[in-house]
């Protein structure tokens, strides 16, 4: 009894002492601290979860059953762990860049999401998985019962049920513990992994412990063991090639689909880089760890009494033998194997289950309300607790049910050719790009079938599951049909038949199916990232952890949301967490609100990619892409639609602009006019009155004083009156107001009219002109025509200084325009004049004639009302100016030559 | 007492109406009818009232002022400015050149003939 009590309370101090660990290390790792957890001996000795209380036990008996045959289980994931190494490099880089979850979701995501796939992988792995719980329950209940057993008093005992269910509910109550704590995006349980590595080191210790008290306590010595073993019935197994090969691929396939297999090596990995230790030390792990199993088995055949269970031999031997300390320790590595399996396994399919079957039927039954709620995410939690809770009960009712009878390796690999049937379609995904989602719900759904019916279905025993009928004559007695002889394969071994069949039909199907099918376009998207995950997905480089992290959020949010709000964001949350500066750990729940506060800036899937491209070490998922470049579009959208507002409002204001600055000098231009008018009035008006006054007030004015003076007040009104006469007339020209009177006239004829209007005395001032060249018929406003040449043979009497002053007229044709040049003889107009002798108010020379500067002002705007033009002609040997006019080619034509 | 006055004014019947109003009054008159060369005239006439248009082909009046001005042997020369442009700054701008009367056109002949009585006067 006091053996007994003990153990008791040495499992009690083992399990709190993990509980600690577990706590210690998800505090440190919640903090950022702790690079320790993140070594790759962590990583490998987590992988350990592979050797099960199965290898801890059940290796010894399948060696005193089945002989070297045991090697096979060792000799499947070591060959994968070295030769498949870039396999699992590419599992573990298409987990990290499409943030899987697990091996339903990795299945479910590489072909199109598809949660039919994802619910289906769930529930066989569910239903692989729940046999292997339950042996491990039977491995710690009848580790107990073996010490118990052993006690020299028949005390009273718990039962074996009772004790496997509370074995059950502690690692229930563990696994919700450190399983649930978060729902960390990337799924890692940094305390869980740790108290798996601790375990790891523990079962190993036990078992090599064990083993060299065997050798060298009980056998004697090395050589000794060897004569044991050799002398034993272990050497005469016969060894059956097929079973080897088929055993060998099955550990292999099963290492790389099992569920917590997936977990530890995909979800839980934090660094690439910690494959390529796991590469070596994990099979030097495995080789450890199989390295006593023949001495003990031998031994045990050797030294036990006959009908002792196999699979008890690493307890019983040192029981026997009186080493109750190290039967303890065996027993404790056992139970830490056991444990291990159950906590990763039950957090591995709780996940499948509460992601992929209860929140889908849960969104269903609250129509999608709860999404945009934040009671999401305790939903989520609460489904995964009650998963975990639902698995590990499950396993008990298993055992229960079954009775713990069978042997442990029978129960491990029917379990094994179970999950492997996950194989052609992860494979198939990971590397042919037209693997599809039909080909693999069929090729999954057939291997299952074989599985069951072959070998899942027969395992409970003749007459349980099946009727005897069906395994001697075949489903509905069709012969072929046999469970254990498919298509006539008879004499075969049961479990290589079943998984022969199971493995090879489930790879045709699913070959064949994808051919035969077409994938959807998410699929054909997927694949791809899948396949060519190397080349889409940089090398992710290892979690830095902590306030590094904090510093590059920081960094990436001041771009985003500005440096005063982001550091803002950042000190409240340091402070909020009771840290002293300015950043704050990267906690789960720091992250989701910088999330939320950077959505609103470059949106959701946005937002979501950045952190996670910091926090997770992650690559971004062809979806995150989608829906960046859905957001990306709407931005640029929104921001092409403000681009051209802001474009519509500078135009407009360059028009303002452009207005303002013509009505600025259009004000000036309206002042120097006024003032111009001004003086132009004035001017007359100077005259006017001070003769007139002159007239009034002076006595003895001669009579022809009095004459010039009355003709000067005459004149200067007459000028007056032009002068108001040529501003009206131009306001009307520049309005547009002018009335054109359209005639059709000799050009001859109007030069006369102009010449003699101009009053021009032709004997002091010679006119040329050229008849022949005048002789053209015009169509057009005769009289404001008139006025131009008027005005321009006026400026010529006016302006023309020669002492024998000609004026030449010449008319010429030029394509469909009528060119009429005013060419004088005089000095002509300065260069620096030519260009303003055509605006108002401007004079030639120094002289004034009387005008008052609007003459070739009015006769611009008389020419662009008749659609012609009139310029100054420079470089001539005098003043000229040239009149042109449209000449439509009828009226040209009637041009006349004498 | 002098009585010297030069007209510069390029407008002829206004020169013609200055003329008689000042030469009835006794004051002998000189004109001057372009801008280019009026100080010239002002040098070479020395006279004791200078009467200046402002609108003058070839320079204007306001730069004839300042010519005066800057001449230290006319700098004191009395000038009366005589302008169609009626405005409030071309008073300014001409007091500011240091001009002694301004007068706007038209102007009553009486004021003219007062106005140059008192410059020559004081």
């Amino acid at each position: 009894m006091a053996t007994l009590n003990v153990l008791v309370l040495v499992c009690f101090l083992y399990v709190t002492f993990l509980f600690a660990i577990a706590f210690g290390a998800d505090r440190a790792a919640r903090r950022g601290r702790g690079t320790w957890l993140r070594s790759p001996v962590v990583y490998t000795l987590s992988l350990s979860i592979y050797c099960t209380a199965w290898t801890f036990y059940g290796a010894v008996g399948f060696a005193a059953r089945s002989g070297l045959e045991f090697v096979t289980i060792y000799l499947g994931p070591t060959l994968v762990m070295i030769g498949w190494w870039w396999t699992l490099r590419k599992m573990v880089r298409v987990g990290r860049s499409q943030r899987i979850t697990s091996v339903a979701d990795l299945i479910s995501s590489r072909y199109g999401k598809s949660n039919l796939l994802a619910v289906f992988v769930t529930v066989l792995a569910v239903i692989g998985t729940t046999p292997y719980i339950a042996l491990q329950l039977q491995s710690v209940t009848l580790s107990f019962a073996t010490f118990a057993a052993n006690e020299p008093t028949g005390t009273e005992l718990p039962s074996q049920q009772s004790i496997a269910l509370w074995v059950a509910l502690g690692l229930a109550v563990f696994t919700i513990l450190f399983g649930t704590r978060n729902l960390d995006a990337n799924e890692r349980h940094h305390g869980v992994v740790m108290a798996i590595a601790l375990e790891a080191v523990v079962k190993l210790f036990a078992l090599l412990a064990v083993g060299v008290f065997v050798v060298w306590g009980l056998a004697g010595g090395i050589g000794e063991t060897l004569a044991r073993i050799d002398a034993s019935p272990i050497a005469a197994w016969e060894v059956s090639g097929s079973r080897w090969v088929g055993l060998t691929m099955l550990s292999a396939a099963a290492f790389l689909c099992l569920p917590r297999m997936f977990q530890v090596m995909v979800v839980e990995n934090e660094d690439e880089g910690h494959l390529r230790t796991a590469s070596w030390a994990f099979p030097a792990y495995l080789m450890l760890m199989s390295l006593f199993v023949l001495p003990i088995a031998a031994v045990g055949l050797d030294v036990l009494p006959e009908g002792a269970n196999p699979d008890l031999f690493v307890l019983t031997l040192p029981l026997q033998e009186g080493r109750d300390g190290l039967a303890i320790l065996s027993f404790i590595g056992g139970f830490s194997s056991a444990t291990s399996m159950v906590i990763v396994a039950a957090i591995a399919l709780s996940t499948m289950v509460s992601n992929h079957v209860v929140m889908p039927v849960w969104l269903w039954i609250t129509g999608g309300s709860a999404v945009m709620s934040g009671d999401l995410r305790n939903v989520a939690l609460l489904a995964r607790r009650i998963s975990i809770a639902g698995i590990v009960l499950l396993g008990y009712l298993y055992f229960h049910m079954s009775g713990g009878g069978t042997a442990l390796a029978e129960i491990g690999l029917v379990s094994f050719a179970g999950v492997a049937q996950f194989l052609p379609a992860l494979m198939g995904g990971l590397f042919w790009r037209a693997a599809n989602h039909t080909g693999a719900l069929a090729g999954l759904a057939t291997g299952f079938a074989v599985w069951m019916y072959c070998l899942f279905l027969p395992s409970f025993g003749p007459s349980s599951a099946l009727p005897q009928a069906v395994l001697d004559h075949g489903l509905f007695g069709l012969h072929w049909l046999r469970p254990q002889a498919l298509f006539g394969t008879e004499g075969m071994d049961p479990l290589v038949h079943a998984v022969m069949w199971s493995m090879s039909l489930n790879t045709i199907v699913f070959v064949t199916v994808s051919i035969i099918s077409f994938p959807r376009p998410v699929e054909r998207l997927q694949g791809a990232q899948f396949v060519n995950v190397f080349e889409h997905s940089g090398n992710t480089a290892g979690w830095t952890g902590g306030l590094a992290q904090s510093e590059d959020l920081l960094i990436m949010s001041q771009r985003i949301i500005g440096a005063p709000q982001a550091q803002a964001l950042f000190a409240t949350a340091a402070t909020r967490q009771g840290l002293a500066g300015y950043l704050p750990e990267p906690s789960p729940d720091f992250l989701q609100e910088l999330e939320r506060e950077l959505s609103g800036s470059v949106g959701a899937a946005t937002a979501h990619a950045m952190i996670s491209q910091i926090v997770g070490g992650a690559t971004v998922s062809v979806e995150d892409l989608m829906a960046v470049a859905d957001e990306t579009a709407q931005i640029m959208e929104y921001s092409s639609r403000l681009e051209a507002k802001t474009e519509e409002q500078e135009r407009t204001a360059r028009q303002l602009r452009e207005a303002n600055q013509k009505l600025t000098q259009l004000s000036v231009q309206k002042d120097a006019f006024l003032s111009q008018i001004s003086h132009e009035l004035r001017t007359p008006m100077t005259s006017i009155r001070a003769f007139s006054e002159i007239l009034r007030d002076t006595r003895g004015l001669k009579a022809a004083e009095k004459s010039k003076y009355a003709a000067i007040i005459h004149d200067e009104t007459v000028r007056l009156t032009r002068l108001l006469d040529d501003l009206l007339d131009l306001s009307v020209l520049e309005n547009g107001q002018v009335v054109l009177n359209s005639q059709t006239g000799h050009l001859d004829a109007l030069l006369d009219r102009a010449i003699a209007a101009s009053g021009l005395d032709k004997r002091t001032f010679r006119i040329e002109r050229d008849r022949l060249a005048e002789d053209v018929m015009l169509t057009t406003d005769l009289d404001r025509l008139a006025q131009v040449f008027i005005n321009l043979i006026s400026n010529a009497r006016k302006y023309c200084d020669s002492a024998s002053p000609v004026l030449k007229i010449a008319p010429k044709r030029q394509n469909d325009r009528l060119l009429i040049d005013f060419i004088d003889n005089g000095s002509g107009i300065p260069t620096d004049h030519q260009s303003m002798i055509f605006e108002k108010f401007s004079r030639i020379g120094e002289t004034k004639a009387g005008g008052a500067g609007l003459g070739l002002a009015i006769c611009r705007e008389i020419m662009a009302r008749l659609g012609g033009d009139i310029s100054y002609l420079p470089g001539q040997s005098g003043a000229a100016f040239r009149v042109t006019l449209p000449q439509s080619p009828d009226t040209a034509g009637s041009t006349a030559s004498a | 007492m002098g009585r010297r006055v030069l007209l510069i004014e390029d407008e002829p019947n206004i020169i013609e109406a200055v003329s008689f109003i000042l030469s009835r009054d006794g004051w002998d008159v000189k004109t001057h009818s372009n801008g280019h060369d009026a100080i010239d005239a002002v040098r070479a006439r020395r006279p004791d009232l200078v009467i200046l248009d402002v609108m003058l082909p070839g320079k204007s009046g306001f730069d004839i002022l300042h010519e005066i001005r800057s001449d230290s042997e006319l700098s004191g020369m009395p000038v009366l400015m005589l302008t169609a442009r009626g405005q409030v700054k071309d008073r300014e701008l001409a007091e500011q050149s240091g001009v002694n009367r301004f007068m706007t056109k038209p102007f009553s002949n009486a004021d003219v003939l007062e106005v140059v009585r008192s410059m020559v006067a004081s």
